[in-house]
């Protein structure tokens, strides 16, 4: 038994080490190296001012802008406190919710995902059709063709990876960013 | 199947004992051994307790819950009744077994001759002597005579046998009766510890105790009904929760139902059973186990002669000397076998007359003399009208033919060890000092052998014949039988090196044994069956005996092995597999009230909550009884791959557990529906 | 449900499929000390290791010996994780500046990382500094996929080996299963995870300028105005790997693996999914290699893809089917959209991934969650917790799975075997009282902690109920879900549930410790006593385990003991949910 408990213990520091400390040191040093942005959350800086990663959604709320999914992270999109709501799909509070929204968005048949909050809160995009539903409301508030808006949208879908794996999508952030820029 | 005694599945004596001993075995002490329906007796204790409490206090709703409590108790009597059916066909056939252990006689030779004394005071080592008409006092050896002996009432074979002193059979049992003759014998058991007695208390389950497999399946069954009992006991702080308490009743219906009730009911019955289908077949196994490894043998030892082969040879060619006519060496040879009773005399008496149309003479007309065989000549013969006609083994013609100054023909000598070759012993022919030729004496391998072998490979199990015969003859007999080893030139060591080498790789051996030499080989192997003729060395060392001494009874043991396992085995999964329309009955039934929707459960359609439990529980019980003659025949055996035979068993008992309680349980509610029962 | 769908599910089960083998022969020479071409990188590791350690690599355990080990050293683990916790406050790598962790937290998630479960009763990144996350959990994520993986192939050791006393060495499988299988498939797998967007690094969290501020009105009522996100970073792929290599499932951050951080593209989500799968489907051909019948190992191999299969196709099937309480929103699947239940879910992973996540998560016993399954439909949500209720046995955790399978196969050959007309032998091994008896404990342990905790948990509406998110039959879902996950060593959770208290903490970690060491236990024991049994050649009159038959057999063994013991209580959980969902009824 006691040898038992001096191998357990020495085993116990010696691989520590190894696979607490030296395991991802060693993993981090080589993502620096290689692969810098993405090992730093990608980053997005507008004049010289960090506004954002292009992996985590924010909040868009405004009529000028594409709207995000719903968030239950902290107050909304809070990237320190990541998390989904957990309401189960009979809890009145959730069903309350999702009327809501779907008042606000003022469309027939809003597409699931804008009025449904993502599972970690942070959800980066939204369904090219709850994009393409929100054409014409950004297109009115901002002066904007629809027909040109609704092309620059379409622009903006990413494909399923290799046509295969996952969902199209459209990225929030870099939409109203892109947006903002000027179409 | 030979001589198996058949009784009628419900013999109105037994049903009435068996009615009598369920209700003793209420008792808790009796019902503890079994975990399953003890479990079931004590919530029908329960429910009767709150049950009177109710009625006093005028809650409840009485006609349900009366009704769930009596079916519960006949649950727990009608598994009860199975084992105390099981038990009465084994009494019943001790006491029959007791009419020939009355007490009698018993002539004890002393220091001071002959004394008479009852057979009760007879102890081991005593010698007695016992003449025609007289009952045997005791178990024992013949050390001086031969006599035939009536053992019907043992055996129920009614054809006397003989027991002789020295060689393979000498012992006789108590209780059997001596028709001619007298023997002397010395008793090698003390009173009570007698075969009889032995026999009588295996057959009536007294000395009961449960084998490896049932103590294993019990464990899973008792482990089932814990995890059962846990999800019926948690099930009510769940309901709580959702705010549907359920009365004890239906909790312990519940209960009652999923815990596999059919096969603890029918466990100890079906292994009863088990040894009494044994006991029908004549053959006593000294304990379960053995039993149950005679469904796992691997390896089946076989003695060639009177196992594999009938026991004699038998004539089936005649090879003619040199300028000797076929029609002369057969008239010869059949001359020469008239008046030898043996079987190779008879069997040559008829292959002349098949062959060669020659018709069998009375000797009496013929003023023959015959020359019986003796150990120094080694040949036997006739002398008639002149003819001097001698049949012997080559060596023993071949100095007969010297003294005649004639010499063996070199084309006989040659014939002689052709037959030698093929596994035949030649019998060589000679008249008035002249060799006519060879009689073909073949090992006659019995009729449907090759068949029963080919269906123990089937069922896994290899044969192996041991022989004394030279390897030549042993491989012909071997390939001629099919068996799939052999081995030759045997001596009892080999037999057991044999038994060892296939023990240390895993396996099982069977084997049958009859005389002195098997003893120790009839002990080593795991399931050792000495024939009754037998020595009592022999029956003392194997595991069973077979009282019709038929070597071949082996295979009919192992399939008695296997189909009292396989019995367990297709309860348990039919039992099991019952719960899928249990559940459909009973949670829709318990919730549907607060939650009209879980109705969606209900889909055997089931009257009401009241009914759909009771048509569970009356449907639980009554499948005990139902299945009764199902455990005490044992489920049907074909010898096939344990892959068909499984595949098979999961189809009927499998499938069929989850289909039939659908129809049984929704006829039954149809039925008390009609009655107004809920 | 789309085409598109039902594709990734298919080449998901055919990536499965094709690292089966080579990586389970891998294994098996791995641990019969068979010559490898990493020996040159790690023999002289491993010998290092033993050196400074004081193992002797030749000395053989009894299953006895080998179980003390095991638990000495999942102590010695449990200690390390504990104190790290307490004192992260004094400790570097804490840029956040994060306090110690309270106790009973403390315990628990020690208790949840040595046990393999990784149950997070925490908010990560507000309560784990990196050092904690790194010293304190991503090691655990290596020790107990090590110990389990050492466990399943001494299980392997006890069916092959005949008349021995001993099963291995403890230290030498959890050296040889850590350097020559773990390491350099969570090196590999989180360089991978890197180039998809995982994040890797040990910098302070950012903090940016929201583009469009937010107001938004606080707990105490009053309107503030948000202008900033803070974006928790960390060196989070290297755990990642391990997280899912290992079959642990704890998160770097709360959101687990629908966070963009840790599972940023359908190809990460991909990858992940085929590495929780990788070694325990895997190790069925380690099975198979070991004892010599390559053909039983994918016997059992159908076994669990069967089980897992028809499960994907239950959750695809409720999830893409929507919630019937919603009004005025499109749930229909078109090109566009993937329609479906999308509470809880990400965008990018849709219905599909989200279910066959769900399912392979819970499959094994990994916990890691792409989408929240407390918002899944009640069918849905059915399916994760029937497939950790099943035993975790469906491919199952690193080892665990393998071992809690072959109990199961033990049971299931003991059926048979008595139907066939024999002692029941497994391999050439009789099955006898002995072996039952430890099988039915083991089998028994499980149904004792869930319904056991849940039970009494519901009557206490102070401790048990307060913690509820959702109410109904939901309520019951979350809290057998808390109590199932955590005796099945999974992890994830019905997360709406609160379960930091002290009584969760300690009930669950109760669960957790109980559910994985007194399984291991009986378990050693069964292998202990196969070891020493004689190996009976097998014959037609041997019941095969290589056929379609024996898969069947064993599928319904597991389904009939699952479903038996647990169906009074879901019927009262999701499948009521379910039907007044159909009702409309909400709570």
């Amino acid at each position: 038994m006691k040898k038992h408990l001096i191998t357990a213990t020495l085993y116990t520091l010696v691989t520590a080490v190894l696979l607490g400390i030296v395991y991802p040191l060693a993993i981090t040093a080589i993502s620096q190296l290689v692969f810098r942005d993405k090992a730093n959350g990608q980053l997005v800086t507008r004049k010289d001012e960090l506004i954002g990663s292009k992996l985590i959604g924010q909040p868009f709320t405004g009529p000028t802008y594409f709207h995000s999914r719903p968030s239950a992270a902290g107050t909304g999109y809070d990237a320190s406190a990541s998390s989904g709501s957990n309401l189960a799909p009979t809890n009145k509070a959730f069903v309350d919710r999702v009327a809501a929204s779907v008042a606000a968005e003022k469309v027939n048949n809003v597409p699931v995902d804008l009025v449904t909050a993502s599972g970690s809160g942070l959800d980066p995009d939204i369904s090219p059709a709850a994009a393409l539903a929100q054409v014409s409301r950004v297109a009115a508030e901002r002066h904007l063709d629809e027909a040109k808006l609704k092309r620059f949208v379409e622009a903006h879908i990413i494909d399923r990876q290799f046509g295969l794996l996952g969902e199209p999508r459209v990225n929030v952030l870099a939409l109203n960013l892109a947006l903002d820029a000027g179409i | 199947m030979s001589h198996a005694k058949r009784r009628s599945m419900f013999d109105r004596k037994i049903v009435r004992r068996a009615s009598v001993d369920a209700l003793l075995k209420l008792s808790p002490k009796v019902m503890m051994k079994n975990p399953v329906m003890f479990v079931v007796e004590i919530g029908s204790v329960l429910t009767t307790v709150l049950l009177i409490l109710n009625l006093t206090t005028r809650r409840g709703h009485f006609q349900f819950d009366l009704q769930i409590t009596l079916w519960l108790w006949f649950t727990v009597l009608f598994a009860n009744f199975a084992e105390a059916m099981a038990e009465g066909r084994g009494k019943a056939q001790a006491d029959a077994l007791r009419q020939a252990k009355s007490e009698t006689t018993a002539f004890r030779v002393g220091k001071n001759g002959i004394e008479q004394i009852a057979s009760s005071q007879l102890r081991s080592g005593d010698v007695v002597q016992v003449s025609a008409g007289q009952m045997i006092p005791g178990d024992g050896e013949v050390i001086e005579g031969i006599a035939s002996v009536d053992e019907s009432a043992i055996t129920g074979e009614s054809a006397p046998v003989i027991r002789e002193a020295g060689g393979d059979r000498s012992a006789v049992t108590g209780g059997t009766r001596v028709l001619s003759d007298v023997i002397t014998i010395r008793i090698t058991s003390n009173p009570g510890e007698t075969f009889l007695d032995r026999m009588i208390a295996l057959v009536e389950g007294a000395e009961r105790q449960k084998t490896p497999n049932e103590i294993a399946l019990n464990i899973l069954l008792a482990g089932l009904t814990i995890i059962f009992l846990l999800a019926v006991v948690t099930l009510q702080p769940f309901a709580i929760y959702s705010a549907a308490p359920q009365t004890v009743f239906v909790l312990v219906s519940l209960l009652v139902c999923l815990i596999p009730t059919t096969i603890g009911g029918l466990l100890s019955a079906i292994g009863i059973a088990g040894m009494d289908r044994l006991v029908q077949h004549n053959v006593l196994a000294t304990s379960g186990r053995a039993v149950e490894a005679a469904g796992d043998v691997n390896t089946l030892l076989l003695d060639k002669t009177g196992t594999i082969t009938i026991g004699n040879r038998q004539a089936s060619e005649f090879v003619p000397a040199p300028g000797v006519k076929a029609e002369v060496l057969a008239d010869a040879a059949q001359l020469s076998s008239l008046a030898d009773e043996t079987p190779e005399g008879r069997s040559i008496v008829v292959l002349a007359k098949e062959k060669y149309n020659l018709r069998g003479r009375e000797l009496g007309q013929m003023h023959a003399e015959f020359v019986p065989f003796s150990a120094t000549t080694r040949m036997s013969g006739i002398e008639v009208e002149g003819r001097s006609i001698r049949k012997g083994a080559v060596d023993a013609i071949a100095r007969y033919l010297q003294e005649h100054s004639s010499q063996m023909p070199a084309e006989v000598r040659e014939a002689v060890e052709t037959i030698a070759r093929s596994g035949g012993t030649p019998l060589v022919v000679a008249e008035n000092g002249k060799a006519l030729g060879v009689i073909h004496l073949k090992d006659v391998v019995k009729g449907g052998m090759r068949e029963r072998f080919e269906q123990l490979r089937a069922m896994g199990i290899r044969t192996v014949m041991i022989t004394g015969d030279n390897p030549l003859t042993a491989a012909a007999i071997a390939r001629e039988a099919g068996v799939d080893d052999f081995l030759a030139e045997a001596k009892p060591k080999d037999k057991m090196d044999l038994i060892k080498r296939e023990q240390a790789e895993g396996k099982l051996v069977a084997m049958t044994g009859d005389g002195t030499n098997d003893a120790p080989a009839l002990a080593q192997a795991d399931v050792g069956v000495a024939m009754n003729s037998g020595t009592q060395a022999a029956k003392e060392a194997g595991n069973m005996v077979d009282l019709d001494s038929n070597p071949t009874k082996l295979i009919e043991i192992v399939a008695i092995g296997k189909q009292l396992l396989m019995t367990r085995g297709a309860l348990t999964t039919f039992s099991i597999a019952n719960d899928v329309a249990k559940y459909f009955a009973i949670i829709p039934a318990m919730f549907a009230g607060f939650f009209p929707v879980l109705n969606a459960l209900n889909i055997m359609h089931l009257h009401n909550a009241e009914s759909a439990i009771l048509s569970a529980i009356i449907f639980n019980a009554v499948i005990i009884i139902a299945l009764i003659p199902l455990a005490l025949r044992g489920v049907s055996y074909r010898p096939m791959s344990a892959a068909a035979l499984l595949q098979r068993n999961l189809l009927v008992y499998g499938l069929g557990g989850i289909i039939v309680p659908f129809a049984g349980i929704k006829l039954i509610d149809i039925v008390i529906v009609a009655m107004h029962l809920a | 449900m789309s085409l598109n769908g039902w594709l990734q599910i298919v080449v998901f089960f055919a990536a499965v499929l094709l690292f089966t083998k080579p990586l389970g022969v891998y294994m098996a020479r791995v641990f019969q000390k068979q010559r490898t071409r990493l020996d040159i990188i790690f023999g002289p590791c491993e010998r290092l290791l033993y050196r400074l350690t004081g193992v002797n690599p030749d000395e053989e355990m009894s299953w006895g010996v080998y179980a003390t080990a095991m638990l000495v050293f999942s102590a010695a683990t449990l200690v390390l994780t504990y104190l790290v916790e307490r004192l992260q406050h004094v400790l570097p790598l804490n840029p956040q500046h994060l306090p110690g962790v309270a106790s009973d937290l403390a315990l628990n998630t020690a208790i949840s990382f040595t046990t393999n479960t990784n149950w997070q009763s925490y908010v990560p990144e507000s309560t784990m500094s990196y050092l904690t996350q790194m010293l304190g959990l991503a090691t655990h994520n290596f020790w107990s996929a090590a110990v389990g993986l050492a466990l399943a192939i001494a299980f392997i050791r006890g069916i092959a080996r005949r008349e021995m006393k001993t099963l291995g060495n403890f230290w030498v499988d959890l050296t040889r299963g850590t350097l020559w299988v773990l390491l350099p498939l969570s090196a590999l797998f989180a360089m991978v995870l890197v180039s998809q967007g995982v994040v890797q690094n040990l910098k302070p969290y950012d903090t940016v300028k929201l583009v469009e501020p937010q107001a938004v009105t606080g707990t105490d009522g009053k309107q503030t105005t948000v202008t900033t996100q803070t974006i928790a970073q960390g060196p989070v792929a290297s755990q990642e790997a391990i997280k899912m290599l290992g079959t642990n499932g704890g998160g770097f951050f709360n959101a687990n693996s629908a966070h963009p951080f840790e599972n940023p593209t359908p190809l990460s989500n991909f990858l992940q999914m085929l590495a929780i799968f990788l070694i325990p489907a895997a190790l069925t051909a380690t099975l198979g290699q070991m004892v010599g019948s390559p053909k039983h190992g994918w016997a059992v191999f159908a076994a669990m893809a069967l089980l897992c299969f028809v499960a994907v196709l239950t959750c695809y099937w409720a999830e893409a089917h929507g919630n019937p309480l919603l009004h005025g929103v499109d749930q229909h699947v078109s090109a566009l959209h993937s329609g479906g239940n999308m509470e809880g879910k990400e965008v990018r992973f849709g219905i599909a991934n989200s279910a066959l996540f769900a399912t392979v998560t819970t499959d094994a016993s990994c916990g890691a969650v792409n989408s929240m399954h407390d918002s899944f439909t009640p069918l849905g949500g059915m399916v994760p917790m029937v497939n950790i209720l099943l035993g975790e046995v469906v491919f199952g955790g690193v080892g665990a799975g393998m071992y809690g399978m072959l109990v199961f196969v033990i049971v299931a050959v003991f059926i048979a075997g008595l139907m066939v007309g024999r002692t029941p032998e497994y391999l050439g091994k009789k099955i006898e009282a002995y072996d039952v008896q430890l099988s039915m404990l083991y089998v028994l342990i499980f149904p004792l902690l869930i319904l056991g905790f849940a039970a009494v948990t519901v009557l206490m509406p102070r401790l048990g109920l307060s913690g509820l998110a959702n109410h109904g039959p939901h309520g019951l879902s979350e809290i057998l879900y808390a109590y199932t996950s955590a005796t099945g060593n999974n992890g994830s959770a019905f997360a709406g549930l609160n379960a930091n208290t002290h009584w969760y903490n300690y009930t669950l970690g109760i669960a957790m410790f109980f559910g994985r060491f007194m399984m291991i236990i009986p378990m050693l024991a069964i292998a202990g006593n196969l070891a020493g049994k004689k190996i009976v050649p097998a014959s037609s009159g041997t019941f095969p385990v290589t056929t379609p038959l024996f898969t069947i057999l064993l599928t319904a063994v597991i389904v009939i003991v699952g479903a038996l013991t647990f169906f009074p209580a879901l019927s009262l959980s999701p499948i009521l949910e379910h039907l007044l969902l159909g009702a409309g009824q909400t709570f």
